[in-house]
């Protein structure tokens, strides 16, 4: 029912949406709960196990029971809180946990099995057979309990995730983070006021109250357009404050347009913040907590703080006739907000007897409610006092076990809260997070004036400790009634009955008791057994009750109980705004080189190099494989020329002093007596002597190398030249400066290289310039650029490097003169064919477990030095001939194919890992051969050259007997990249 | 988490890498005794509490840090350039 009244929802906005396909009308301003109840539907899920009806509870975000999938179909968001939920035209939400329909659900049966499924039902049950778990009883189980389900496929990715930073963090828009916010803002500090609600206000905007005189409500507008106006105060609204964690740093979940009709327009639906303080003021509030009496979970039972919101704030009326339960003092001011809007009150009670509540309507004094009853929601309550018990007719009953401060961020960091008996509650312990003070009711403090008080104060002291001067401000006058509790947890229920304390978990008294009985007394053992805090909510209005009951079965005090650790996020948040950047681009950016364009042109298909793109091939027209471009390409460098991008390949500019000491101490070989204009091949390890990189490093001149890394390890490499500079010889006057993208530079391969050079060269070559492994600057087309003499092909190669800006149209002109010479350009698959058939190492064979020796290569360690890596490589393990050495492999047997990964065995053994000879690391079909050739580790290698040995793939199942060749296959002299 | 740069101040965890600890920059001579470059490459103590580690500011300015730290409350002690250290160590040597 739809009251003359509600502060926040606009009757002149009516907007249309659908709850489980009925049609219904609320406003602007409603939640969905609000809206739902406005409309007398109490109704809205069934509880997790035993399939109860349950309806709204709270009207926040701690709420167990009304969860809602919304916008059911492609992209739906399950378990969505209907109290949090704020209306928009043409909403669609279901209901969930419930078959065939929310009103007549067939698994309601398992309320009447209960006695079989209480706590611990799990390890006792479904034991036998043990295969009948897996395959029968788990998802048996698994399709009862639960809640919503995600649809499978998504439907936008509009998340994302943002940075914040500010001097004064307030976590949360009550009294107190208002007036927080406010002393800061007038201190002139950065401020950020993150709150969960729509608007600022907390609890002033759904209760009654003054301040200074005058509705609070008026107080709130204006403070709201002072902060509004300051320029270092940002409010965050529909800001959750999720998590803390070290050093200021602070997770908040924004719902940034989830909230709009038509879902989000250039915005996206919820923000991931990483919010970074050097002080917080944790102005959280408080939880109302409930108490456990016997069928208390009815749909229109709620606590009396939500049934305030929904009749100030949203003018929507649960029902027609309400009773009050509680045992302190803040639940008077329900009474009062039930008599101002018109309502009848039924009864009163009040588990104190010596409470001073006065007023014309039943009032039960020292009683109880005992019992609820009525067919799905609640119809009536029974009520226990000194003259027995009495039933009492009302369709509402709003439930006060007093407040819990809401201490749950306080705790991120291992801090432990504090028992506080006046308040009967958990405050945060002073100092548990670094940085993070406390203020109003989330420090204890009840009343409007103390929050307000406590505001300032707390505030106050944090301007000073940052260094600023506070403003003069009057603290405001309000409401200062003290908070009056006398403990209730639990209310002693009959044999048979239950009494919930975990809604979202169905946890009752009696899981609780059972659990002690089978001695889990500890709290953490306690909630592990019954799932009591471990749903969706955490437990937000069950915990403390549970452990007060918990304290109460074990004879313990509740601070001797203590309470489980506090984990984040305080409420969910969707994996997708936590994981927005972690998905496509995001996970994985696109680096393109400055000749992506002519790839792409060219319908090369691409492939990924680290974050690199470079092309496969270069499909011509006529041919359907990639093996016969690859093979074309091939055969072009072989015989005439080719052109290739390499620009990936890192490229480190080294400069000064002590450079080429710098480069002897990397390298395994020496580069200090490397001549001006020559380039040399270096190997680099790792400090336990294992290969960590390959690259040519060319001299420009005394002081200036430049430096080339394979592209997967360019940045390992930088890092490492980094480490040996500052970490071990900060001494030397050495820089390094990545120019990877400075640079575009093409191979130029084949017996026609040199003719294709001179074609764009301003002076063409000769046949004895550019000796092999010589270098130095030219000018191209009247663009300054360097050349190298240098191959991956073993053809007659160089390498030509001009200015990223002129890649585009240097490689256009590069790639029409090649063909004129009967070449082409050339993508990765030629090229790793071309290095295969030459031997070349890449990373297929440098994986990390690879020493020079197994490569071959121990020449090129340099007796004459020290270098990183050289006294770990002569560990005699390191130096063992068993280990698996490099060598070249063809098949000679019916089997024409070799395949990388597969693994070596000796022709007569068994294929087994303890007979392993070794395995293959790359492979290649040689167009020049005709045949495969192929490059593997294989143990006693130099013993074994021109045996036979099996290659067995067993993850394609191809076997082939194999002949053991040396590595090089095409050109072994090297003639042809001499020439 | 916030790490202090020596050079660039406070910056986010993301920028750093982290490369562990701090007697990485002791490097031995190269004809040491093989228990010591046993220890240098493999050997590592993992205390709860302060210890000091090397981090690296790869998403920055590239310089390497030692980091002393607290590993039971995850609290930043001090933060100081390797070069700084290291040139200290050498002074005092």
């Amino acid at each position: 029912m739809r009251l003359d009244r509600g502060r926040l929802i606009n009757r002149a906005r009516p907007l249309r949406f659908t709850f489980d396909g009925v049609s219904m009308t609320g406003y602007a301003g409603d939640t969905l709960a609000s809206a739902l109840l406005a409309n007398d539907i109490r109704l809205l899920g069934r509880s997790f196990k035993y399939h109860r009806p349950r309806g709204v509870m709270t009207a926040g975000s701690e709420e167990p029971n009304a969860l809602v999938t919304v916008s059911p179909g492609q992209g739906q968001e399950p378990n969505v809180r209907a109290t949090l939920l704020e209306l928009y035209d043409g909403l669609k939400a279901e209901s969930q946990n419930r078959w065939p329909s929310l009103n007549w659900d067939l698994l309601a049966i398992n309320d009447f099995a209960s006695p079989f499924l209480g706590a611990g039902f799990y390890y006792k049950t479904f034991m036998w057979p043990k295969a009948f778990w897996e395959k029968l009883y788990e998802p048996l189980i698994r399709r009862a309990a639960g809640l919503g389900a995600l649809h499978g496929t998504s439907k936008d990715k509009s998340y994302e995730k943002a940075n914040a930073f500010c001097d004064l963090l307030v976590i949360g828009g009550g009294p107190s983070g208002v007036m927080a916010a406010l002393e800061a803002g007038r201190a002139g500090l950065d401020v950020i006021l993150a709150d969960e609600d729509v608007t600022l206000g907390g609890r002033l905007l759904s209760d009654e109250g003054e301040i200074d005189s005058s509705p609070a409500m008026q107080w709130l507008e204006t403070v709201k357009a002072e902060l509004n106006a300051m320029e270092n105060v940002r409010i965050f609204n529909r800001t959750t404050v999720t998590g803390a964690y070290d050093n200021g740093t602070y997770g908040a979940l924004e719902r940034v347009g989830n909230h709009l009709a038509d879902g989000p327009k250039g915005l996206v639906r919820e923000c991931f913040w990483r919010i970074v303080s050097k002080r917080t003021i944790l102005a959280s509030g408080a939880l109302e907590r409930i108490i456990a009496f016997a069928n208390n979970d009815r749909p229109g039972i709620m606590t009396a703080g939500a049934l305030r919101s929904y009749i100030n704030r949203y003018g929507a009326a649960p029902g027609r006739s309400y009773a009050i339960f509680g045992n302190n003092d803040s639940a008077f001011e329900t009474a009062r907000c039930l008599q101002s809007a018109g309502l009848h009150i039924a009864a009163y009670v009040d588990s104190r007897s010596d409470s001073t509540l006065q007023g014309d309507f039943p009032i039960f004094r020292g009683a109880v409610v005992s019992n609820t009853a009525g067919r799905g929601d609640l119809q009536s309550i029974t009520l226990r006092h000194i003259g027995g018990e009495d039933k009492i007719s009302s369709d509402v009953l709003a439930v006060s076990g007093g407040w819990n401060p809401t201490v749950h961020l306080s705790c991120h960091m291992n801090g432990r809260p504090q028992w506080d008996e006046t308040t009967q509650s958990f405050l945060p312990q002073s100092g548990a997070i670094p940085g993070m003070v406390y203020a109003g009711a989330a420090a204890g403090h009840m009343s409007t004036a103390a929050c307000l008080r406590s505001g300032s104060e707390i505030a106050r002291k944090v301007i000073s400790d940052l260094g600023a001067k506070a403003a003069s401000l009057t603290l405001p006058q309000a409401e200062d009634t003290p908070y009056a509790i006398k403990p209730l947890w639990s209310v002693n229920t009959r044999k048979g009955m239950r009494a919930w304390v975990d809604f979202q978990n169905d946890v009752t008294v009696k899981d609780i008791e059972q659990s002690v009985l089978e001695n889990y007394r500890s709290v953490e053992h306690m909630k592990r057994y019954t799932t009591q805090g471990m749903a969706t909510d955490q437990g937000k209005n069950s915990n403390v009750t549970a452990l007060a009951v918990l304290a109460d079965v074990t004879g313990r005090g509740i601070p001797e109980t203590g309470t489980t650790t506090y984990r984040p996020p305080f409420s969910p948040v969707s994996i997708a705004a936590m994981g927005s950047e972690g998905q496509g681009k995001g996970f994985a950016p696109e680096r393109f080189g400055s000749t992506h364009q002519i790839m792409l042109e060219r319908g090369a298909p691409l492939i990924e190099a680290g974050l690199w793109y470079r092309p496969s091939y270069f499909p011509q027209a006529g041919e359907k494989t990639w093996r016969q471009s690859c093979d074309r390409e091939v055969l072009a460098v072989r015989h005439h020329v080719g052109v290739c991008d390499v620009s990936t390949l890192g490229k480190i500019d080294i400069k000064g002093p002590d450079a080429a000491k710098l480069l002897d101490f990397v390298y395994t070989n020496t580069f200090s007596t490397l001549p001006i204009g020559r380039v040399k091949y270096g190997l680099m390890l790792r400090e336990d002597g294992y290969v960590m990189d390959d690259g040519t490093t060319a001299r420009l001149s005394e002081t200036h190398y430049l430096m080339t890394t394979t592209t997967a390890a360019a940045s390992q490499v930088m890092g490492h030249l980094e480490f040996v500079h500052q970490c071990l010889h900060p001494e030397w006057d050495v820089s390094f400066n990545s120019v990877t993208e400075h640079w575009t530079q093409f191979a130029i391969a084949g017996p026609k290289a040199r003719q294709l050079l001179s074609a764009v060269l301003d002076h063409p070559l000769k046949d004895a310039d550019w000796a092999f492994m010589s270098c130095g600057a030219v000018s191209i087309l009247g663009v300054k650029g360097r050349l190298f003499r240098i191959s991956f092909s073993g053809e007659l190669g160089f390498e030509l490097a001009v200015p990223s800006r002129f890649g585009d149209s240097l490689f256009r002109i590069l790639i029409t003169k090649a063909e004129e010479l009967g070449g082409c350009v050339y993508g990765l698959e030629a090229l790793n064919v071309l290095r295969v058939e030459k031997g070349f190492i890449t990373h297929a064979e440098i994986d990390g477990r690879v020493t020079v020796m197994d490569l071959g290569l121990q020449r090129m360690v340099s007796q004459k030095k020290d270098c990183i890596g050289k006294t770990a490589s002569e560990r005699p393990g390191l130096m063992d001939c068993e280990r698996p050495r490099l060598i070249g492999l063809k098949t000679v047997g019916a089997v024409k194919q070799l395949t990388a990964g597969a693994h070596l065995f000796n022709e007569k053994d068994p294929v087994q890992s303890a007979y392993d000879q070794g395995f293959i690391t790359s492979v290649a079909y040689s167009p020049v051969l005709e045949r495969y050739h192929g490059l593997a580790f294989l143990k006693n290698a130099e013993e074994r050259m021109g045996e036979k040995i099996r290659m067995v793939d067993h993850l394609r199942d191809i076997e082939a007997l194999c002949e053991i060749i040396p590595p090089v296959a095409v050109d072994p002299k090297g003639e042809r990249i001499r020439a | 988490m916030r790490v202090i740069c020596p050079k660039c101040g406070e910056r986010d965890l993301k920028e750093f890498y982290y490369q562990g600890d701090v007697l990485a920059l002791g490097r031995p001579d190269p004809d040491a005794d093989e228990t010591l470059w046993n220890d240098y490459l493999h050997n590592r103590d993992n205390p709860s509490g302060v210890r000091e580690d090397l981090w690296y500011h790869e998403a920055g300015c590239s310089a390497w840090i030692v980091v002393t730290r607290n590993t039971a409350t995850h609290e930043i002690l001090k933060t100081e350039l390797a070069t700084s250290r290291k040139t200290a160590e050498e002074g005092n040597a």
